[in-house]
């Protein structure tokens, strides 16, 4: 090798010329490093320490190693996807008769959260509590794995081969099949079924509601010979009387009716006026200007004397009616005013009642104004006749296949036990069905479904608006669609997507004439989600003709009274419905909006009752000896007890199952519709006592401003009326400090109380985006719930008959936050934009801010409840949240809090910044509405706004400057950037 | 010989130095009674109790306390408050006493102040425990580091830590500058072994010169005029952590007096449990005499007089001040669901020290015993009744809540105590428990010409 010199010394050979040689051959260069190794090779002392040092490091530095966990990278990684962003995908979700049109948000390729989708028609971009929590049932771990044979793991070709074999022997024997499933109303899936239908001839589809709106479509059959349920515009109508429908609560759409209920509640635009009668306080009767209590058996009587009333004075023509339980000249002298905007609606499954419901539209013109047959819906198609006829002849012994689809007849049908009899005599009985239910557990094949969110499919909730659904993750169990189940068996070649495809090439092309091509069509389609084509106009003109015609005879209605002392009246809760999402913790662990009780349902009282049977909220009493605690519900009509359906699940895992007490049975035939109410002769007490999961606890307001109203007179007159505490507070307040300035943005949110139906969406939508944990009961009655953000329900008025006010609250975000400056180590701090920001990891608990937040909104992590602290062995998750699959939920732009720290609504500062960066990319402004928190975004009732407050022009600046607006506990000089709108009640007559 | 029959002598029996000596330091040199062993069996009990609480609370998190959303302190911080206060009488009988030459605090200074530190150390654990992370509790402290923390200099949280550790060390330097006469005596009575070297480092080569007096009377004075305005300002600033907030209840401008007042005299209460104890057990009956009691019970008639008018004057502020909230508060504390915690406060704290006007009772020693535990029970829900009551009801009703203990609050309160009787037990044991070389120096200057003493 050449030598090349450096320097002159070296040239020469000096010594350093050697050392350096000596380092660069690589011979002992570590030992070179110590500077006084002799040449001998022996080790100075020094030396000697040296080494030890260095070794003991290398031994610790190498124990220290990062565990490392699978990961395996994507070889070709597709395009779409971004790590760190977000991708959104149009889609639908259905459940049962449960629909909404909505994004999915997805993160590296999982779902993690629902949006509405703005563009569809009916849900117009809201969601409903039941619509959020639905990603979290997709990483439920109680969910089909797989097919099941007789309970025990099988495979998908075996399964398929004995059911194929099992249902052509059947057919060739001229046996009987029958599918059972809820509503369908997707076009392509009853192609699917029709054709399932056509291969097996003697096939028989059932659609069963196990909330049945079957007395309705007889009735509607009857009234207007169409058997079906209208499309009802709760945004035409100026005055609305509802029996017993809970239409912003769980009623048919409530997410459609909450947005359109919510567009006439403003009172700058004009209000509409709510009527409601009804036995329950529901959230809708929370929110009606005027609530009548009734009996349910009343119910027939009142509708009858208010017919008595409209037709006297519309066709001049006297009919008999029995003395009405309750006063209905105000009402139907109101809806008299208000011919053809109006709106009559029941809840009730009575053919009876619905028939004079109809009759009354019709002679207030509603009819074509308010009730749209051109446009009807094509949910809850389901008769209960029909499911009558399944059992009587499950039960003869009359059937040789009965396959279910999402259907629970052994837990919902009032004869249940009819039902599981039957089950038995059925030769071959399959299910469809994705999770486990009470059913499932009777059937031989379980051949899962997927979860929605990995499913094709298509619907039509309502006639002429089309929603598609699309996959957004891979399935996560070897699981299959049902409609592929069914072409499968039926011998079908296609899966079901080029089915859908073609479907809608063959079906909805010819309805526009914006694409060419039918894959133009269908992938432009899917990226909206929805298709809304013009109605024709022969839809609209046929449905006209019919309905005069019809005759009706008022003396024929039943009106007689229940003999029983006590109604039982059963409802879906606002969280759990029919009981379907029962394994779901976010939906259990949802407080009702009214009585804000969470993971039970119970009997809810009226107070004077309960003070004549000295019953005490949580004595435990027995109906028909189904045992249930008592809660003493205001609003109540006296003589009935509300009961929640959907609870006291007994097969849909581990969360749902025995949460509550399953009142199903209490549901009865009458007439041949099922009736959800049922007389009951006497209350028994048990003397046993039940505690409650309960949020709040007190329910008056104190006297204290808290939620500030004003009749829409009174408004009218003054623009501040209701909120003259506001100016005063305004004109008098003074610092001694200089207010804060914010130069750039400032973030800001407006609660409207006269659009807020306290539906409690938000809080799902809050606890979806942030990952805020679910604690189960027993934490939430030691009042340790985590929720950011919770609706105070608070009554005025009488306990009788009380008036309702909702109040969403979460962190106000105080220019001047108390909170801030007791915290020790600055854990909590604001932010240049007006933030109140939390920081996790720098939190030691001591929960001072939380003693100084006059608003109760911070939350602090009692116990171990997400694995993300450093102290193990303690982790408290009684609804397996913290499960490998179920932590796919999670938004990773979130922090999953530690046990020991606080946390609390940060105004989702993930999606302030990620929209910042975005702007900032794009070289622009932030456009107003553009940052949206999960709760403003999810709002149905439009009734949260967020902002930037700096920007004149935007909509939270326009409210801000409101009459109405002020500010909670504004005396305390916190300055919240969070802003309420006072309550308006339409009190005009 | 000259007769004075004014100046009663502080020490009865007629001692002389030597039986002073041998008095007080008997207690060391023999073996403890039976009744010592028992009384260290429970307490001991006590302290390991509280020991795994504190491991459970750690391990599992303070969910394990019946707090929650709306209560976010309660036993925890009602107990730190408590202790701190009865932390208050040893330095204010050392310092203040020391500053205003009441002589009669000889007798009483040392234990009172070993009560002292062991009090602060209960005080102080609760803050740590009571945080959701104990394991960072240091984040609190204002050191360098490079995770670019800071604490915040606003919360009065950080001013406790600061004011709490200075007393703490104050007091400690106090007792321990008091103790070394004494501990030259000790090294002197004790003949040999391991005993003898711990007192003789202890002692610090203590040869009793002149020069040493000095010296030492000199530091002595200098750290009691150190001292005397921390027994104001640790109470003072404890009181800030409410007073501060905006809770109706808490905040209030009068704490600072009302809370030092309150601190006084549950200090005293809890020096006359002890010594009313010790003196008996002791046999020390001729060291700590009935005017010693007579003289701190009318402290107590002092301070629970202050502390009475502080009550009265927050419920009419309340009123006066036509606050809807603060009103609320002081009603609900009244009337609401723990008024039962409110009159027991009241009674045990305003009404019970008024009997004390009466010299019968005052001069009577068991009454005083009883009376000193019912004081410290009226203490302790006092400052129940400011964290808890005020917390459960504040601005929003729909947060209202109640609170109920667990055991494992329990469990920490009782392990304190435990502690601090076992600390106590200990400390009777090794260190002389009444100021040898203090006592002695009163004996020949109060009294002496007394006709008892002649």
């Amino acid at each position: 090798m050449k030598k090349y010199w450096r320097e002159i010394n070296s040239k020469k050979g000096g010594q350093e010329d050697l050392q350096v040689a000596k380092v660069r051959d690589g011979d002992n260069s570590i030992f070179n490093l110590f500077s006084g190794m002799k040449k001998d090779g022996s080790a100075s002392r020094r030396d000697f320490l040296k080494l030890c040092g260095y070794s003991f490091a290398i031994s610790a530095l190498a124990s220290c190693e990062t565990k490392v966990r699978k990961a395996v990278p994507y070889v070709i990684a597709p395009l779409e996807i971004t790590p760190g962003e977000a991708n959104y995908y149009a889609s639908s979700f259905v459940n049962g008769s449960d629909y909404c049109s909505i994004m999915v948000k997805t993160r590296e390729g999982r779902p993690i959260k629902i949006e509405g989708n703005s563009g569809s028609g009916i849900t117009m971009g809201g969601t409903s509590a039941r619509v959020q929590a639905s990603v979290l049932e997709l990483y439920d771990t109680n969910r089909y794995h797989g097919p099941l044979k007789n309970g025990t793991p099988s495979d998908w070709k075996s399964v398929d081969e004995e059911i194929s074999d099992r249902l052509k022997i059947i057919m060739e024997t001229n046996g009987k099949i029958i599918l059972i499933t809820p509503t369908i109303f997707s076009p392509s899936t009853e192609a699917v079924i029709s054709g399932f239908l056509e291969k097996f001839s003697d096939a028989e589809w059932i659609q069963y509601d196990a909330v049945s709106f079957s007395g309705m479509l007889e009735a509607n059959k009857l009234s207007f010979g169409k058997q079906v349920i209208p499309d009802y515009r709760f945004d035409k109508a100026d005055l609305i009387v509802s029996m017993g429908a809970d239409f912003l609560g769980s009623w048919l759409s409530p997410v459609e009716y909450t947005k359109q209920f919510s567009s006439k509640r403003d009172p700058d635009k004009g209000m509409n006026y709510l009527i409601q009668f009804e036995s329950n306080q529901s959230l809708t009767g929370s929110n009606a200007d005027k609530r009548i209590q009734m009996k349910p058996s009343h119910e027939t009587a009142i509708l009858l004397n208010l017919y008595k009333d409209i037709i006297a004075s519309v066709e001049n023509r006297e009919i008999d009616a029995p003395p009405s339980p309750v006063d209905v000249s105000e009402t139907s002298k109101k809806l008299l005013a208000s011919q053809g905007k109006s709106l009559v609606i029941s809840a009730s499954n009575d053919k009876q009642v619905q028939l004079l419901v109809n009759e009354i539209n019709k002679s207030l013109g509603n009819v074509g104004q308010t009730i749209l047959f051109e446009s009807y819906l094509r949910v809850r198609k389901g008769l209960d006749e029909n499911m009558e006829r399944l059992v009587r002849k499950m039960k003869n012994s009359e059937l040789d296949g009965l396959i279910v689809w999402n259907v629970n007849p052994a837990y919902t049908w009032y004869d249940r036990e009819g039902f599981i009899d039957g089950v038995k005599k059925v030769g071959l009985t399959v299910s469809l069905s994705c999770v486990p239910d009470e059913t499932n557990r009777l059937v031989q094949y379980i051949c899962p479904d997927h979860h929605y969110l990995e499913s094709w499919n298509d619907v039509e909730a309502k006639r002429f608006k089309y929603s598609l659904m699309q996959p957004v993750i891979n399935p996560i169990y070897n699981t299959r669609q049902m409609q592929d189940s069914l072409m499968k068996w039926s011998g079908g070649g296609v899966v079901f997507h080029d089915f859908l495809k073609g479907f809608w090439g063959s079906s909805f092309m010819s309805q526009q004439t914006d694409y060419l091509t039918s894959d133009a069509f269908f992938e432009n389609t899917l990226q909206k989600g929805v298709f809304e084509p013009a109605i024709p106009k022969t839809e609209t003109e046929s449905v006209k003709e019919n309905i005069d015609s019809i005759p009706f005879d008022a003396g024929k209605i039943n009106h007689q009274k229940s003999q029983c002392k006590v109604e039982v009246v059963l409802y879906e809760s606002i969280a759990l419905g029919e009981g379907r999402q029962g394994n779901n913790p976010w939906l259990q662990e949802l407080p009702d909006p009214v009585t804000k009780i969470c993971w039970d349902n119970y009997a809810c009282v009226s107070p004077v009752h309960a003070k004549e049977l000295g019953l005490e909220d949580g004595d435990i009493i027995s109906l028909r000896s189904i045992e249930l605690p008592v809660h003493i519900q205001p609003g109540q009509a006296y003589g009935t007890i509300g009961v929640a359906l959907g609870y006291g699940r007994s097969n849909c895992g581990m969360v749902g199952d025995g949460t509550g007490v399953d009142v199903w049975p209490m549901s009865s035939l009458k007439d041949g519709n099922i009736a959800y109410y049922s007389g009951i002769d006497d209350i028994v007490k048990t003397g046993k006592k039940y505690s409650f999961a309960q949020t709040q606890t007190h329910h008056s307001m104190e006297g204290r401003a808290l939620v500030r109203e004003a009749g829409l007179k009174e408004y009218e007159k003054d623009p501040v009326a209701g909120n003259e505490l506001h100016v005063h507070f305004t004109e008098t307040a003074r610092s001694l400090y200089k207010p804060r300035e914010y130069l750039h943005h400032h973030w800001g949110m407006a609660i409207d109380l006269s659009k807020c139906t306290g539906c409690a969406n938000c809080v799902i939508a809050c606890q979806a985006e942030n990952n805020i944990p679910v604690v189960g009961k027993k934490e939430v009655a030691r009042v340790h719930e985590m929720h950011w953000m919770r609706i105070d329900r608070y009554y005025t008025g009488s306990e009788d008959d009380p008036e309702v006010v909702f109040q969403p609250v979460l962190c106000q975000h105080c220019n001047n936050a108390p909170c801030e400056n007791v915290c020790p180590v600055a854990a909590t701090n604001h932010s240049s934009e007006g933030l109140n920001q939390m920081v996790y990891n720098r939190c030691i608990g001591t929960r001072y801010c939380n003693n100084n937040c006059p608003y109760k909104v911070r939350r602090f992590n009692w116990f171990n409840y997400t694995e993300a602290g450093t102290i193990s062995g303690n982790l408290r998750d009684s609804a397996g949240m913290t499960s490998d699959l179920r932590r796919l939920v999670l938004n990773p732009d979130v922090t999953v809090r530690s046990q020991g720290v606080i946390e609390k609504c940060s105004f989702c500062i993930q999606r302030i910044q990620s929209v910042k960066l975005k702007a900032k990319e794009e070289r622009r402004a932030i456009r107003d509405t553009e940052v949206q928190t999960a709760c403003s975004q999810t709002c149905p009732a439009n009734a949260i706004t967020f902002g930037d407050m700096n920007d004149a022009e935007s909509e939270i600046s326009r409210l801000i400057n409101s009459g109405r607006r002020y500010n909670l506990l504004e005396e305390l000089y916190t300055k919240p950037a969070v802003n309420y709108l006072t309550k308006i009640r339409n009190n005009k007559s | 010989m000259f007769q004075s029959p004014l100046r009663i002598p502080l020490i009865k029996g007629r001692k002389t130095y030597q039986s002073i000596t041998s008095d007080l330091l008997n207690p060391l040199m023999n073996k403890p009674a039976k009744l010592w062993y028992l009384g260290i069996t429970l307490s001991g009990t006590a302290l390991l109790f509280g020991a795994f609480m504190i491991f459970w609370t750690v391990w599992q998190g303070i969910g394990t306390f019946g707090e929650n959303r709306t209560v976010g302190w309660a036993w925890d911080i009602t107990n730190f408050v408590w202790w701190i206060g009865i932390g208050h009488a040893g330095t204010f009988i050392s310092a203040i006493l020391l500053l205003f030459r009441q002589k009669w605090r000889t007798s009483i200074n040392r234990s009172a102040e070993a009560m002292t530190i062991f009090a602060v150390i209960c005080a102080a654990l609760f803050p740590i425990i009571h945080m959701g992370r104990a394991l960072l509790a240091f984040f609190i402290f204002p050191y360098p580091n490079t995770r670019s923390l800071w604490v915040n200099f606003n919360s009065p949280l950080v001013w406790d830590v600061f004011a709490i550790s200075t007393y703490f060390t104050v007091s400690l330097v106090f007792w321990y500058v008091g103790m070394i006469p004494d501990l030259g005596t000790l090294r002197d009575k004790i003949k040999k072994g391991f005993k003898k070297t711990i007192y003789k480092v202890l002692s610090l080569g203590w040869k009793g010169s002149a020069r040493h007096w000095h010296r030492h009377e000199v530091t002595s004075i200098l750290l009691a005029a150190l001292a005397t305005p921390l027994v104001l300002s640790v109470h003072s600033i404890v009181s800030m952590d409410f007073a501060t907030s905006v809770i109706p209840g808490w905040h209030t401008t009068i704490f600072p007096p009302y809370f030092v007042a309150g601190a006084i005299f549950s200090g005293f209460a809890m020096v006359l449990t002890l010594m009313i104890i010790t003196r008996k057990a002791l046999k020390l009956e001729e060291y700590i005499t009935v005017s010693h009691v007579e003289n701190m019970n009318k402290i107590l008639i002092a301070t629970g007089s202050i502390v009475g008018l502080a009550y009265i004057t927050e419920l009419f502020i309340s009123w006066y001040s036509g606050v809807e909230y603060e009103h609320f508060a002081l009603m609900n504390r009244a009337t609401g669901p723990y008024w039962w915690a409110y009159w027991i406060m009241m009674t045990c704290n305003v009404i019970s020290p008024q009997l004390l006007w009466i010299k019968k009772l005052r001069t009577n020693i068991i009454f005083t015993f009883f009376l000193s535990i019912v004081i410290n029970i009226g203490m302790w829900f006092e400052r129940f009744v400011i964290v808890v009551t005020s917390l459960h009801r504040d601005f929003l009703p729909s947060s209202w809540t109640m609170y109920k203990p667990t055991i494992v609050e329990v469990g920490l309160f009782v392990g304190t105590l435990g502690f601090f009787f076992t600390a106590f037990l200990l400390f009777v044991r090794v260190f002389p428990v009444i100021a040898i070389a203090e006592v002695k120096s009163v004996v020949k200057t109060v009294g002496e010409t007394h006709p008892e003493n002649l």
